[in-house]
C-alpha cells in the first residue's frame, strides 16, 4: 500500500516524527479548551458572585492543603436526585474566581458545593475534630489540628494581588486591607468590620470557631464552608433566561 | 583493551551537568535563606544537598576514570546501561512503596482511625502520594528505564549526551522525593495527578526537556535506517506530556521563595484543562509509554515479530490523535458545555477502536508461539496486561457515555476502572518488562525462579480481581443508591447510609490490594537473588540480534 511506503520518512526522520506528533496531539485540546475562553455560557456574570474573602480564601487553602477535594466534589449535576440531594445544579459562574477550581471526582463524602449554611458553625466544628461524634457512621479523618493552627496572615495581601494579576477583581483598596479583613470577619468586636462588610457586602462575620481571640484555621475553613454556594440568591436566579436555553 | 589508550579530557557533558548543578545549589542556598515556610527550606536543603553531592560525583567520576568512554567496544556498541539500572531499581522501590500506601488508604477507608488524627497520615494527603508514587515514582522510573534501554538497543547506539541519561534518571527521582514529601508536609496545588507546586513543576520541566533531548539524540545516532514502532510511542509520550505539563501547571507563586501559587486558569476554563491533562495522563503516561513496553518486550520476549506493521501505523496515529479529546467525559452533566461533553464522549467511544487494535497487534504477535503461555509465567504476564488493556478500554468509552457515567461518576466505579487499567495492565506490563530487564542488564543467565513468577502471577491476579470486582459492585450499588426513590417520591437513602453500604467492599478491596502487595514483595525477592546469586551469563543474553521488524 503506497500510503502505508509514504510512512518511512516518520519512520526516518525523528524530527518530522515530533513535529508530526505535536500537531496530531494539538488539535482536540485547541478545539475543546479554546472557546470556553470566549463563549457566554461559560463566561457569563452572575449577580451575586463576588471574589472570596481573605478569610475564605485562607480557608480554602486549608481544604486544598488537606486534599479535601480527594473525597468531596463541589459541583451538582443536572440531575434530579443531585438538585433534590443537594440543591440547585452549579452554575459556571459559581466557580469564576476558582484558583483552582474543586469540582474534584469522587464522592466518597457528599457534595460541598451548597453546604454552606445547611450545618451549624459548632456542627462543623466538632465534625472537623471528630467526624464520628456527630455523625458516627462517617468515615472522615479527624481533624483536630485545624482548631489549635492559627492562620499566618503575612502572605494574604500577596495571595489577593497575584488573584487579581490573574483575573480576580480584588480592587486595590481589598488587598491593601487583606489582613484587617482577615481579622475582622472572624472578630465581630473588630474595629474594621463596616469597612470590611462595605467591601464583601453580605459576608458572614462571627467567630466561626467560637473564639474571636484566636485566628485559627478552624475559622477559616468553616468560613469558606459557611459561604459555598450561598452567593447567587437562586429565587432571583433565572434559568429560563435566553443564555441559558441555548 | 584497545580503548584503554584514548585520551582522557573534561568532556562538554561533565561540564554541562557540573555548571547546572551549581546553579541548582545556587539557587537552593537563596531558597533557604530567604524562605518563611519550614517545608520549601527542607526542600531547599534537599537540593542543596542533592546538587552538591551530584557535582561531586560528577568530578569525582572524572578523577577517578582512565580515558574517555568508548562509543563502541571491538565494534559493538558499548551501551549506557547504569542509568537504566537505576531506573529499574527505582521502579522495583517506588512499586512497593506506592503499592503499600494505597494498601493503608485502602485500609484508612474501611477503619478511618488509621488517620491516626495526624496531617501527615490523613487520607486527604495520603491519596495523592499513592498515586503519584505509582503513576509517576513506579510507573515514570519503568518508562525511564525502558526507554533507554530500548532507544539504545533499537538504534544499535550507546544513549547520547554523556552524562545526561544520569542527570535524568537522578534528576526525575529528585522531583519525586520533593512532590512526596511535599505532600505529606501538606504542599499541594491541588490538581489531580499535577499537584506538586510550581517550583517541583519547574524542575520536572528541566529534566524533561533534558530527557527529550536525549532520547531525540540517541535516534539520531542510530544505525538502523528506521525508527523502531516502540520509539514512535516514546516519542508521543514524552513530547505529549511536556505540552500537557506546561499548560495544566501555568500558575503565578506568590513568592519565589514560597510554595504556594495560584493557577492562571479558573473554574469552567480550569476544570477542561485539568481533565484534557488528566485523562491525557492516562492516555500519554500510562497507555502511549507502555505500548512503547509492549511494542518491543513482548516480541523480543516471543521471539516472534511484531504481528502487524501497518496496524502499528494505524494503531499510532489514530490512538494519538484521539486520546487528545477524550477529556470532558470527566464533566458530564456538569457547568461545562454540552457540547464539549459530547465531543469527549464521542471521541472516547471511536477510541475502542486503535486500543483494541493496539491489543490485537500485541496479543497476535504470540502467533505462532502460544505454546510459551505455559512455561514462560513472564510473557504470560505481559499477555495477561495486553488483556486487562483491551478489558480496560473497552470498559473506559463504556463509562464515558453519559447516561452510564451519570451513574458511574463520583463512585468507586471510577476507582475499580482505573486498577484495573493500573494494576492488571500498567503493572503487569511494567512487571513483565522488569522480569525481562533484570537479567539482561546484570547479565545473569535467567531469573532466580520462573516459580515464584508464577506465583507472583497468580497471587497479583486474585489481587485484582477482587480489586475490581468488589468495585464494581460497591460503585455500581452506591450509584443506585443515590438516585434510588421511594414510592412517594422522596429520596430514599441518605448520604451518610451509602456511606455503611460501602464498608464490606472496602474490606475486600483492601484484601485485593494486600495480595498485591504481597505478589511485588516476592518479585523483590526474586530479583534480588537474581542479581545476588544468579548464574552469569557466559554471552550477552537476551540479544544476540535487534528486534526484528513486522512485516
Amino acid at each position: 500500500m503506497s500510503l502505508m511506503n509514504r510512512h518511512a520518512i516518520f519512520e526516518k526522520n525523528s524530527i518530522l516524527l515530533t513535529v508530526g506528533i505535536l500537531i496530531v496531539v494539538a488539535i482536540g485540546g485547541l478545539i475543546e479548551l479554546v472557546p470556553n475562553f470566549y463563549l457566554k455560557s461559560t463566561i457569563e456574570e452572575v449577580e451575586g458572585m463576588r471574589p472570596y474573602t481573605p478569610l475564605e480564601l485562607a480557608g480554602r487553602n486549608v481544604y486544598i492543603r488537606e486534599g479535601c477535594y480527594n473525597c468531596h466534589s463541589q459541583q451538582i449535576r443536572t440531575l434530579r436526585d443531585e438538585v433534590e440531594r443537594y440543591g440547585h445544579y452549579s452554575l459556571a459562574a459559581e466557580s469564576m474566581y476558582d484558583h483552582p477550581f474543586q469540582w474534584g471526582s469522587k464522592r466518597t463524602g457528599p457534595d460541598l458545593a451548597r453546604v454552606g449554611g445547611k450545618y451549624s458553625d459548632q456542627w462543623h466544628h466538632d465534625h472537623l475534630v471528630d467526624p464520628r461524634s456527630v455523625s458516627p457512621a462517617s468515615i472522615m479523618p479527624s481533624y483536630p489540628w485545624l482548631a489549635d493552627y492559627e492562620v499566618d496572615p503575612r502572605f494574604i495581601e500577596t495571595d489577593l494581588a497575584v488573584n487579581a494579576l490573574i483575573g480576580v477583581p480584588y480592587s486595590e483598596e481589598m488587598i491593601e486591607n487583606a489582613v484587617a479583613d482577615l481579622r475582622a470577619q472572624a472578630n465581630p468586636d473588630d474595629d474594621n468590620v463596616d469597612a470590611f462588610l462595605e467591601r464583601y457586602p453580605g459576608a458572614q462575620v462571627r467567630s466561626f470557631d467560637g473564639d474571636p481571640r484566636k485566628l485559627t484555621e478552624m475559622d477559616a475553613v468553616i468560613a469558606y464552608l459557611q459561604m459555598l454556594g450561598t452567593l447567587v440568591d437562586f429565587s432571583l436566579y433565572d434559568d429560563q433566561a435566553d443564555v441559558n436555553l441555548r | 583493551m584497545a580503548t584503554s589508550h584514548q585520551a582522557k579530557s573534561f568532556t562538554a557533558s561533565e561540564g554541562g551537568v557540573i555548571a547546572l548543578l551549581l546553579v541548582c545549589v545556587l539557587f537552593s542556598l537563596l531558597i533557604a535563606a530567604k524562605t518563611h515556610d519550614p517545608t520549601m527550606a527542607f526542600h531547599a536543603w534537599l537540593g542543596l544537598a542533592a546538587a552538591g553531592i551530584g557535582a561531586f560525583a560528577v568530578f569525582n567520576g572524572y578523577f577517578k576514570r582512565t580515558h574517555n568512554v568508548p562509543e563502541e567496544i571491538d565494534g559493538k556498541p558499548n551501551y549506557q546501561m547504569g542509568p537504566v539500572k537505576l531506573a529499574t531499581v527505582a521502579s522495583v522501590f517506588w512499586g512497593v512503596a506506592g503499592f503499600l500506601v494505597g494498601l493503608i488508604i485502602a485500609l484508612q477507608l474501611a477503619w478511618p482511625s488509621l488517620n491516626l488524627d495526624l496531617p501527615w497520615t490523613s487520607f486527604g494527603r495520603l491519596r495523592p502520594l499513592h498515586t503519584s508514587a505509582v503513576i509517576f515514582a513506579f510507573g515514570g522510573n519503568v518508562l525511564l528505564a525502558s526507554s533507554f534501554y530500548v532507544v539504545q538497543r533499537t538504534c544499535r547506539a550507546r544513549a547520547a549526551g554523556g552524562l545526561w541519561p544520569w542527570f535524568v534518571v537522578w534528576g526525575y527521582n529528585f522531583f519525586i522525593v520533593i512532590a512526596g514529601t511535599g505532600y505529606i508536609l501538606g504542599i499541594t496545588q491541588s490538581k489531580e495527578y499535577a499537584e506538586p507546586e510550581w517550583y517541583a513543576d519547574l524542575w520536572l520541566t528541566v529534566v524533561w526537556v533534558i530527557y527529550l533531548l536525549v532520547f531525540l539524540a540517541t535516534l539520531w545516532k542510530r544505525k538502523e535506517p528506521h525508527i523502531y514502532v516502540a520509539n514512535w510511542f516514546y516519542l508521543a509520550f514524552i513530547v505529549t506530556i511536556a505540552m500537557l505539563h506546561l499548560v495544566n501547571n501555568a500558575t503565578v507563586p506568590v513568592s519565589l521563595t514560597e510554595p504556594k501559587s495560584y493557577i492562571v486558569w479558573s473554574g469552567v476554563q480550569d476544570a477542561m484543562t485539568q481533565w484534557w491533562y488528566g485523562h491525557n495522563a492516562v492516555g500519554f503516561f500510562l497507555t502511549a509509554g507502555f505500548l512503547a513496553i509492549m511494542y518491543y518486550f513482548v516480541p523480543k520476549r516471543a521471539e516472534r515479530p511484531v504481528y502487524s506493521y501497518r496496524l502499528s501505523i494505524v494503531h499510532f496515529w489514530s490512538l494519538i490523535f484521539l486520546y487528545i479529546w477524550a477529556g470532558p467525559h470527566h464533566l458530564h452533566y456538569t457547568s461545562t458545555p454540552q457540547w464539549a461533553q459530547t465531543l469527549g464522549m464521542t471521541f472516547s467511544i471511536m477510541l475502542w477502536m486503535p486500543s483494541w487494535g493496539g491489543m490485537i497487534n500485541g496479543l497476535m504477535t504470540l502467533s505462532g508461539a502460544w505454546d510459551k503461555l505455559r512455561t514462560d509465567p513472564v510473557l504470560r504476564m505481559l499477555v495477561v496486561s495486553v488483556a486487562f488493556y483491551g478489558m480496560s478500554t473497552f470498559e473506559g468509552p463504556l463509562m464515558s457515555i453519559r447516561a452510564v457515567n451519570s451513574l458511574s461518576h463520583y463512585t468507586d466505579w471510577t476507582i475499580g476502572h482505573v486498577h484495573s487499567g493500573a494494576l492488571g495492565w500498567v503493572g503487569f506490563v511494567s512487571f513483565g518488562a522488569i522480569y525481562c530487564l533484570v537479567p539482561w542488564l546484570w547479565n545473569k543467565k535467567q531469573l532466580y525462579s520462573l516459580k515464584l513468577v508464577n506465583w507472583h502471577f497468580w497471587i497479583a491476579t486474585i489481587g485484582i480481581v477482587l480489586y475490581i470486582t468488589s468495585m464494581w459492585v460497591s460503585g455500581i450499588m452506591q450509584g443506585l443508591m443515590w438516585r434510588a426513590y421511594t414510592s412517594l417520591g422522596f429520596l430514599e437513602y441518605s448520604f451518610i447510609e451509602t456511606v455503611e453500604a460501602m464498608h464490606p467492599f472496602y474490606i475486600i478491596r483492601a484484601i485485593g490490594g494486600l495480595l498485591f502487595v504481597i505478589g511485588a514483595l516476592i518479585m523483590v525477592y526474586n530479583l534480588w537473588m537474581t542479581v545476588r546469586h544468579g548464574e552469569y551469563a557466559e554471552e550477552e543474553v537476551g540479544h544476540p540480534t535487534a528486534v526484528q521488524p513486522a512485516e
